[in-house]
């Protein structure tokens, strides 16, 4: 059996002559030649272009699909076709005779695997307990795994097996007005329903009311590369490479499956090509290992992309009713934010829409509160700025709107309600800089110029506006280790169980020690993504820079005082180490957040329905920028996801069989590259001196407030508020030019 | 997906006769609607011709109009002079097609019989009657906000995807081909069948035959002629309405005009009934209206598809209003 050619922290030669920066060079055994890092001139730090990109342009990198292994199998799942209920056979004898096929697992030959446990994430996923029931809860819930000799075989004799199903009546459509709706229990963000004030008196005493309902549709990650898994004994140690947002917990999660030692399991994830929030633990994983131990050789399991629109989650529908009531200076007096998600019947995950207004904006009346519907769908999940990117699109939405019906501009009445503390908490902000991101966007964009009068500017047959909106996303932190090793050969060695999927984090972790070491980032490399490096935060919740620069930064530290201290450097190199655990419990409790300004300029012609985004600014307070070319990256890419939310992306479902219809690229509209226009992407100084680290991350904040951004501007161009997204053709044909000033038509 | 033989063909007997001599056997042109067919289940031929190798990749002028054979890609008939200077809109519906990555690859044949892109025809655990006869259309009571109002069964609501169809349409392409039996032609009219019972039966040509070119009569009025789609988002997307123009007005009196709509119709929708309106009468923005009105009024929308009615009727005016106010200058 041979052993992948991604390499492993325990067995990498470090003594190359030169620093090579990632692992993969050391990797394949050859010594890599030295390669000079690119620096690019103009950024407020030391830009470096990401450490691994020679390897991705030219396809060196292999990512979890593509490590070669001998005698490599292949694993395809099959998933219900109907959407509750039942199966009562699977007519597998006749896909075993197909050419190839090695085994057939299903829920009538599956292992156990236990579900019984608590994980940071709570528990574990119902569809991981892969073929332990015979019950279908929606559909594509995975009911068989065939293994071939070939890919190509595996699919086809999955799509051959015979699965007969009992059905039973299913209900897959999001009604806001469903008398189901229940009140989910209080989870990691917090409780369902906080309330503060008299709202009816309030909004009673109010000089400018808003009343409105926003949606927005089911939305689906989608990274550009399907997870995918290669699982292997090897020697009784399970060996996966996977494509994952941690190894840590995905090894910690395979354990607890099935039931295993934790350091029995070993999880790589060199490369990845996206995650959002998709690539946690996944039938994909469990498949390959099932599939492995039935057969005795490495198994191989990828996701089609449409397999990906049922088994590893989405972004559920939302409705959001928002109120709020003003004084005539636009000092908010009552602010209501009720959203209501669905999630499915075998789990329960809540999008915390109204969790942003516990942060950006306080009234005297103050109630927020979140509602659950259960439906025969698969369980949604994170998804880039859970929460935040529909909840801001409804607030800021409805912000806008009340500066309009209250005559005042849109970044004035935001920084007329800059509160001095949590609107829930009470607690200090430890810095929110919102009102510098308006005051440094306004000026950029050149929002001072700015007629507000809706339906005035055109160019040609299109009509033109200018929209703004607020952002918010936590900056929150986990425990995570690291080492730093001085070889002795003069380069430096980084291992932190971090991952990169897709943001730059190895050529940021390159940047924070050298910065720290005080070297060149060329004498540096950087080991991640391995579940053997030990513990560290998961690439989530915009808090891997965060938490990861954090370990590296004080073992660096650490190792850069050793080193002053002079002597000769041993063969084995001098290594410091590094825990934060401690570290992050000394952090004062504070609402601790990234905060921007958004701003679109946006063209509708209301004769075809079209809309067209013309620029996109933003401007963010994010604290510490290590790396401003990804970090640059990762704003404008969030801020691109934005445009998409607001005029592209919806998943819709057949109420009838209840499956996605057109659950492919070619029915899952996103912006294309024509849809994208110039978009700038800024940052404020954001400096909080009781921060050790001071860095926030960017991986989410980009996407916040974009959707309201251009939804306003869409007003703004033609006089008509859109509250439903996306803001497809068909909405903006129905919804004209309005003529009533507050533009109250619905699209 | 199932495994398939590959043949490449030599020349046009030798790829019919290959074709015929398997049932199950599929021409491959660029591949680029067959392969993803494939890829879902949609399509399992037992066999793949392919042609793209033929020597039917020339374009020429023949008695003033053009002729076009069907391996010539998307990208090379866009770019021809001739194509640009005598069916500008055919030029442009080329190129509102698709990615350039596609247009590369994809052929003037393979164009023509592209399946339609409905969600349910795409998806084997769904009923489709297009797919599977007899199996029902859930698209009538289901999602249908881009399908047909226009000439649809109760059988099936699906829309032909093609741009360029729409322009060929418009300029009374006649398609040519090759059997066993020799060649053959049909005119674009004739061409796309009616839905009625047998929405699986999608065109006129005779079992085997290999689409072997295209055929644009003189169309003076094609000089003046333009392609506008609107789909949801700015490129690489079907349309979701369409409209294909030519106008010849002369004294603000409409002398020729061409009108086809796409995204409206299992086929491309030739508008004769408004160009019948429009001929003789003024080159106004009511008249546009009126005649595009006109056409519509066979319209049949469903629930959710409505919204084509007011967008091909804007459409329309827009772009007649634009090729009037070009005539004019």
């Amino acid at each position: 059996m041979t052993a992948p050619t991604t390499e492993t922290a325990t067995t990498e030669t470090a003594g190359t002559a030169t620093a090579t920066t990632t692992t993969a060079a050391t990797a394949a055994g050859t010594s890599a030649p030295p390669r000079p890092l690119t620096a690019v001139p103009g950024g407020t730090r030391s830009p470096l272009t990401r450490v691994e990109g020679p390897e991705k342009v030219t396809g060196a990198a292999r990512y979890a699909a593509e490590v070669p292994f001998e005698n490599v199998a292949h694993g395809w799942l099959v998933g219900s076709t109907i959407a509750r209920g039942r199966i009562t056979a699977i007519e597998s004898d006749a896909v075993r005779a197909m050419p190839g096929v090695v085994a057939v697992i299903h829920h009538g030959n599956a292992p156990a695997i236990n579900t019984d446990y608590q994980s940071i994430m709570g528990t574990p996923d119902p569809i991981l307990g892969l073929f332990q029931q015979d019950t279908v809860p929606h559909v594509g819930w995975p009911v068989a795994l065939v293994v071939a000799d070939t890919s190509e075989q595996a699919r086809e004799a999955a799509e051959a097996l015979v699965v007969r199903y009992e059905e039973e009546p299913h209900d897959v459509v999001f009604s806001a007005d469903s008398p189901d709706f229940y009140t989910p229990p209080p989870n990691m963000l917090g409780p369902a329903d906080t309330a503060k004030g008299d709202l009816d008196a309030e909004l009673a005493a109010s000089d400018v009311v808003v009343d409105e309902v926003y949606t927005t549709p089911e939305e689906h990650h989608s990274p550009m590369e399907p997870h995918a898994t290669t699982a292997r004994w090897d020697g009784g140690r399970l060996d996966v490479i996977d494509s994952n947002q941690s190894t840590m917990f995905v090894a910690g999660e395979l354990a607890n499956l099935f039931q295993v030692e934790p350091a029995s399991v070993r999880v790589r994830a060199e490369h990845v090509g996206g995650g959002f929030g998709s690539k946690m633990v996944k039938p994909n994983q469990i498949a390959a290992i099932m599939g492995a131990s039935a057969t005795g050789r490495p198994v191989r399991v990828s996701l089609t992309r449409r397999q990906m629109f049922t088994m590893v989650g989405y972004r559920s529908p939302t409705s959001q009713r928002v109120r709020l009531g003003a004084d005539a200076e636009g000092r908010l007096r009552a602010l209501d934010h009720q959203a209501k998600a669905q999630t499915s019947r075998v789990a329960e995950f809540l999008e915390p829409c109204a969790s942003t207004s516990r942060v950006l904006y306080d009234a005297p009346a103050h109630h927020t509160s979140h509602r659950l519907l259960r439906l025969d769908v698969p369980t949604p999940t994170f998804m880039r700025a859970p929460g935040e990117a529909p909840g801001a699109f409804a607030l800021e939405s409805a912000m806008d709107e009340l500066a309009v019906r209250g005559g005042i501009d849109p970044i004035a009445l935001r920084a007329r309600n800059e509160p001095d503390a949590g609107p829930v908490s009470g607690l200090p902000f430890a810095g929110r800089n919102l009102t510098a991101c308006f005051e440094d966007g306004a000026r950029r964009f050149g929002w001072a110029d700015r007629d507000p009068r809706p339906g005035v500017r055109r160019d040609g047959r299109w009509l033109l506006g200018t929209g703004t909106a607020a952002a918010t996303f936590h900056a929150g932190a986990g425990p995570s280790t690291a080492s730093v090793t001085a070889e002795a050969d003069g380069t430096y060695t980084v291992r932190i169980n971090a991952t990169d999927i897709g943001t730059g984090a190895r050529t940021a972790m390159v940047l924070v020690a050298a910065e720290t070491l005080g070297v060149d980032p060329g004498l540096c490399r950087v080991h991640i993504a391995d579940s053997d490096l030990g513990p560290a935060m998961f690439a989530g919740g915009s808090m891997g820079t965060r938490s990861w620069a954090w370990a590296v930064s004080r073992a660096a530290g650490d190792l850069r005082d050793v080193l002053a201290e002079g002597g000769d450097i041993p063969a084995e190199g001098v290594t410091a180490r590094s825990d934060t655990t401690e570290a992050l419990g000394s952090l004062a409790e504070k609402e601790r957040h990234s905060f921007g300004a958004q701003f679109a300029e946006v063209a509708v012609d209301t004769a075809t329905g079209e809309v067209r985004v013309r620029r996109m600014l933003g401007v963010f307070a994010a604290g510490r920028i290590v790396n401003p070319l990804t970090a640059r990256s990762q704003l404008v890419g969030g801020m691109i996801w934005g445009l998409s939310m607001a005029l592209h992306e919806e998943a819709v479902r057949d109420r009838a069989s209840g499956a996605q219809v057109g659950a492919d690229f070619a029915g899952y509209h996103f912006s294309a590259n024509a849809d994208v226009p110039v978009v700038e992407a800024h940052w404020v100084e954001d400096h909080d001196p009781e921060d050790p680290i001071g860095i926030k991350g960017v991986g989410e904040i980009g996407i916040v407030g974009a959707a309201a951004a251009i939804a306003n501007a869409v007003w703004h161009a033609t006089g008509v508020r859109h509250r439903h997204l996306p803001i497809r053709p068909d909405r903006v044909l129905a919804a004209g030019t309005g003529s009533e000033g507050y533009g109250a038509a619905d699209a | 997906m199932r495994e398939f033989g590959y043949e490449r063909a030599a020349d046009v007997p030798g790829a019919v006769a290959l074709l015929n001599a398997d049932p199950e056997a599929r021409f491959l042109g660029g591949g680029t609607n067959l392969v993803d067919l494939m890829k879902t289940g949609v399509e399992r031929p037992a066999h793949l011709v392919d042609v793209r190798e033929l020597p039917l990749d020339t374009i020429e002028s023949v008695d003033g109009g053009l002729r076009f054979g069907a391996t010539v890609t998307n990208s090379d008939l866009a770019a021809h002079l001739d194509v640009r200077r005598q069916y500008p809109a055919l030029a442009q519906a080329v190129l509102a097609g698709a990615s350039g990555q596609l247009r590369n690859m994809a052929t003037v044949g393979g164009n023509l019989l592209q399946r339609t892109r409905c969600g349910y025809f795409a998806d084997v655990s769904q009923p489709c009657n297009k797919r599977s006869p007899g199996s029902g259309c859930p698209a009538i009571e289901g999602e249908h906000h881009n399908h047909a109002i226009l000439g649809a069964s109760s059988h099936c609501v699906a829309t032909n995807p093609s741009d360029m169809a729409v322009a060929l349409a418009a300029f009374d392409a006649v398609v040519t081909y090759e059997t066993v039996d020799g060649p053959g032609e049909l005119a674009l009219d004739d061409f796309y069948l009616p839905v009625g019972d047998t929405p699986h039966r999608e065109t006129a040509l005779p079992p085997g035959a290999l689409i072997t070119g295209v055929r644009l009569p003189a169309a003076p009025v094609a000089a003046l002629s333009r392609y506008r789609k609107v789909r949801e988002r700015a490129s690489f997307a079907f349309a979701v309405g369409s409209v294909a123009a030519a106008l010849d007005v002369r004294d603000g009196v409409v002398h020729d005009v061409r009108l086809a709509f796409g995204a409206v119709a299992s086929r491309p929708w030739r508008a004769r009934t408004a160009e019948g309106a429009l001929t003789g009468g003024p080159a106004t923005a009511e008249a546009f209206a009126e005649a595009a009105d006109a056409e519509l009024a066979a319209a049949a929308p469903l629930a959710d598809n409505a919204y084509k009615l007011p967008l091909v009727r804007n459409l329309v005016v827009a772009v007649l209003t634009e090729l009037a106010e070009e005539a004019a200058r």
